[in-house]
């Protein structure tokens, strides 16, 4: 295990026409991640059947690369036009899109493809070292600890947005019933679909975001006029430098980010939560809350680098268990068979060449691939200097491509205007549309996981209390529940002993 | 833009046009995929898109699409209003059949055009190794002597897993949890980690974990063993328990209603290179699938039998649409 | 703002009925393999029910001032708004490429009084960029109309 192994996986992953093909796969990856709608999934999917003539290793290494392109060009739309690319860019949008409207876009860029990198990194060196391990905990987890993990997410993140406690329950709920329309995988049974062929399929989370995110804010932003309010960017790279040098003020982030994203994403957990509850606990722990969601550097990355420890991480169960921990790695595991290659725990041992050169292929990839996307970042800063008129309506037309391309489904693009409407009324009312977004993503995977473990169980919630690892991270979530109830009592309790405590 | 466009293209070598039958496909073929993409019918029709594109076998590329909603529901009702299109055509599996009984949508396989079927996906049941059941006989005592106690696991409900749970129930007289999942792959995975006692996975689906040592096939669900290498020790569920469970899934292809017919007997040529290429046929030995090739008369019988047997199976487990 | 508010936490209410409906026909009890189908969307509903009808009477007691929209504001909204409709009902006829160009060239004519010869490159490169992408490269298939069908594509 380990170095020798490594070496070895160099030798494969530094090849001409290896880094060729991670070049490639991180252009085209970077393209995916920018227009909503195609997620790394689809690209893979897509390019998969086109793999065919090239040898496995180089196959892979193409779609990892497109994977990793995908990972960073999720956050550049985020960032410029409030639309995420990809579903573990929304948190990004938080506080990258209030940044790029002070002008400060070159900077938000820099800092989410540098913590992507960091994210990655994190991932790639603990599964270098640790796969096989984590493989064993992994297994540990069915269906209760899935769902104490989503009880988790969502307990981290509730009570953070101010507002109305009343019309945050509301999006909520709403977020809840979007996520229930459809097929019951549990029971087979189609829920609240009516007989309607084009309710079948369920409201999927893309559309949604695409709707309520880029569209609503276009709609908001045109009412002082019809224009958008940006201001100036520089045209160089020294952003990227100035940047730099504020991001080691993060350190405690960007680790927080990694562990949170890793420990999310090496289990069928997924990127998407990993990278909202990394954004909850980074507003948790900051000195500044109310500086969250106004343009807050930190709001970038805490996400972006759970979001990409997440999505690295999920190549793991991939290698070791044959199990897809991402619905890109479920297409991946799918060209592994079309290659000829059996995925599972003898992978290491039958094909050392192929699953060394993919780790050392992720070291190379991710480093090319930063580099490539902060060499951009002076050009997608420029992007928001085009003229109105010409971009709201390229961005119209995107967000329609993006919406059709996910089913393939005329529908989509009429759901996407009707989201874009409920954006804007809701926005305007002061309905948060976070907690809808979360809601929307977790409910599927929760019901799901709690209905199964209630059939294990046999309709005893016991099973959430007796198994160590579920009851654990429960305790934890109603800790979090219970939060905003319990932190004024604490403080008070400490103000009596502690008067007055300072700003550090 | 550029460059990605220069790059894309060397990778992607564009194919050329070949000279050939009477009709030949004049733009892109849309290939509908009625599951999610990752599962065994996905990564059926990204083999077939992959062996075309490689063999230039088509003179235009085919396009996967997938449309998985409401248990492949979305998938059948697109491809069923697209009649006459000769640019459509749709793998199933066995929601072909289940879908419409369990979920009442209006849609039959009678609304398509048959293809080919070029393949049959067996089903073994597995426990985890570190069980002491060393056959399925000993397993079967041990689920009869504590009722509704043992867990199997399987993708979705109403579906191919649940059915043949129910009827090994059924036969034997045995009564299991059965709990849904949403792929194969996660089944498999929740028997190694222990959280399910019991599967009926493909083989493909469970072959890693096996070799690993992880799980321990007891039984084919078919009238005869798997004739591949490795796979042929294992018992049929006849030889292991007395009781005759045999269930075989279909990997087969349509067209849309009334898809022009020498548009068919293009399809039909096409599918049949495709089952020919040495690729498709090691992907069906990895996989133990059950080489199938069949057309016309011969896979529409199997198809109205096999529907049949369906509505059979599944009135007596109680999963048609109430 | 508190007719817009009135507006929005009935259909929302509306819409909760309907999901408590739907909701009633699954069953919403708990048996033993645990919740049933509609169990979750049930009280869901219900809870949304609830909630709105505060909002409701909260917004109802409340003396609206500032109204939702104010016409200087409205104005740059809708014209945001119908043409990106206008996009999606094209669509359905056209494909998206060729509504993709139309929508693209009114709009930066209209609003943006860009020149004809900025207008038309733009109205036709945009649309061909968008082909090629997703077309040719990616394979994603987008709605296609006459000229497509034409074309032969």
């Amino acid at each position: 295990m380990g170095i020798e192994n490594l070496l070895l996986g160099f030798h494969v992953a530094i090849t001409p026409y290896n880094l060729f093909v991670a070049v490639v796969g991180i252009t085209l990856g970077t393209i995916i991640g920018v227009l909503p709608g195609l997620g790394g999934a689809n690209g893979v999917a897509i390019l998969l059947p086109l793999t065919f003539t090239m040898p496995p290793t180089s196959a892979i290494i193409l779609l990892t690369s497109l994977y990793w392109g995908a990972l960073f060009g999720g956050a550049i739309t985020s960032v410029l036009f409030n639309i995420p690319g990809e579903p573990w860019s929304v948190a990004t949008t938080f506080d990258g899109y209030p940044l790029a409207r002070q002008g400060l876009g070159g900077q938000a860029l820099t800092a989410a493809f540098t913590s992507s990198f960091v994210g990655a990194f994190f991932s790639i060196v603990l599964i270098t070292f640790f796969a096989p391990l984590l493989a064993e905990i992994a297994l540990k987890f069915g269906p209760p600890e899935f769902f104490a993990i989503q009880l988790l997410t969502f307990s981290s993140f509730v009570g953070l947005g101010g507002g109305s406690p009343l019309k945050s329950l509301v999006s909520i709920l709403l977020g809840f019933i979007l996520a229930a329309v459809g097929l019951d995988i549990v029971t087979g049974q189609l829920r609240m679909t009516f007989g309607l062929v084009d309710l079948m399929k369920g409201f999927d989370f893309i559309i949604a975001v695409i709707g309520l995110f880029g569209i609503g804010e276009i709609l908001l932003s045109v009412e002082e006029g019809l224009s958008f309010r940006s201001a100036r960017t520089g045209m160089n790279l020294r952003v990227v430098l100035d940047t730099w040098r504020i991001l080691p003020r993060y350190a405690r982030t960007f680790v927080r980010g990694s562990f949170i994203g890793f420990w999310m994403g090496f289990k069928p957990g997924g990127a998407t939560p990993a990278s909202f509850m990394s954004y909850a606990f980074a507003k948790r722990f900051s000195k500044h809350p109310e500086r969250f969601g106004h343009g807050e550097l930190e709001g970038v990355v805490a996400p972006e680098t759970a979001a990409h420890a997440a999505g690295v991480a999920a190549m793991l169960p991939m290698l070791t268990l044959g199990i897809p921990g991402s619905p890109t790695a479920a297409v991946m595991l799918g060209g592994l068979i079309i290659w000829g290659l059996q995925p599972g725990p003898l992978l290491f041992k039958e094909r050392p060449e192929f699953v060394w050169g993919l780790i050392a292929s992720m070291y190379t990839g991710n480093i090319l691939g930063v580099l490539m996307v902060l060499a951009f970042v002076p050009f997608f800063a420029a992007i928001l200097r085009i003229p109105f008129a010409i971009l709201t309506p390229v961005i119209v037309v995107v967000c329609a491509v993006g919406s059709y391309a996910v089913h393939s489904n005329m529908i989509d693009i009429w759901y996407m205007v009707i989201f874009g409407l409920v954006g804007y009324v809701f926005k305007k009312l002061d309905y948060p549309l976070a907690p809808l977004v979360l809601a929307l993503v977790l409910g599927d995977l929760a019901e799901n996981a709690l209905r199964q473990s209630l059939i294990m169980s046999q309709g005893s919630l016991a099973i959430f209390v007796t198994r160590p690892i579920a009851g654990a991270i429960t305790a934890v979530a109603l800790l979090f529940f219970a939060l905003p109830v319990l932190t004024p009592w604490w403080r008070r309790l400490r103000g009596a002993v502690v008067p007055a405590q300072g700003a550090s | 833009m550029k460059l990605a466009t220069a790059l894309a293209l060397c990778l992607v070598a564009s194919s050329a046009v070949p000279a050939g039958a009477a009709w030949e496909p004049t733009k892109p073929i849309e290939f509908v995929v009625p599951a999610g993409t990752g599962g065994g019918a996905d990564q059926m029709a990204r083999l077939i898109s992959g062996i075309a594109e490689k063999h230039k076998l088509s003179p235009r590329p085919i396009i996967v699409v997938n449309k998985g909603g409401g248990a492949g529901a979305e998938g059948f009702l697109d491809v069923k209003g697209k009649k006459g299109d000769a640019h459509t055509i749709i793998i199933t599996l066995s929601n072909l059949f289940t879908t419409p009984l369990h979920t009442g949508i209006p849609f039959s396989w009678r609304d398509l055009t048959p293809l080919a079927r070029m393949a049959l996906d067996q089903f073994i049941l597995w426990v985890n190794a570190e069980t002491p059941y060393k056959t399925a006989k000993e397993y079967v005592t041990a689920v009869k002597d504590k009722p509704t106690s043992f867990k199997m696991g399987g993708t979705g409900s109403a579906q191919e897993d649940q059915i043949l749970t129910i009827q090994l129930e059924q036969a034997l007289g045995l009564k299991f949890i059965y709990v849904p999942f949403k792929g194969g792959g996660e089944v498999c995975v929740n028997l190694v980690g222990n959280h399910v006692d019991s599967t009926v996975n493909n083989p493909i689906e469970c072959a890693s974990h096996w070799k690993a040592g992880r799980v321990r096939p007891l039984a084919v669900f078919d009238t005869q063993r798997i004739p591949v290498a490795e796979w042929k020790d294992i018992p049929t569920v006849k030889e292991a328990l007395g009781a005759d469970v045999h269930y075989v899934m279909l990997r087969g292809i349509f067209g849309p209603p009334s898809m022009p017919k020498e548009a068919v007997d293009w399809y039909v040529a096409f599918l049949k290179k495709v089952y020919d290429t040495p690729e498709f046929q090691k992907y069906l030995t990895d996989g133990a699938l059950k080489p199938a090739f069949a057309t016309s008369a011969e896979y529409v019988k199997w198809v109205e039998e096999n529907e049949q047997l369906h509505k059979e199976l599944m009135a007596k487990g109680g999963l048609l649409k109430k | 703002m508190r007719i817009a508010d009135l507006v929005t936490a009935s259909f929302l209410m509306l819409l909760g009925a309907i999901v408590v409906f739907d909701a009633s026909r699954l069953g919403v009890g708990w048996s033993t393999d645990g919740p049933k189908s509609g169990f979750f969307p049930f009280w869901l509903g219900v809870l949304l029910i609830a909630a709105c009808a505060v909002i409701l009477v909260q917004a109802a007691r409340r003396a609206g001032l500032a109204p939702f929209v104010t016409r200087a504001q409205a104005g740059p909204v809708l014209k945001v708004l119908w043409p990106a409709v206008a996009l999606v009902v094209l669509t359905q006829w056209l494909g998206l490429y060729v509504s993709a160009g139309l929508y693209t060239g009114f709009y930066m004519r209209w609003i943006g009084r860009h020149s004809w010869l900025a207008v038309l490159a733009l109205a036709i490169l945009f649309p061909l960029a968008t082909f090629f992408i997703f077309e040719k490269w990616f394979l994603v298939p987008m709605p296609k109309g006459p000229l497509e069908a034409w074309l032969g594509q």
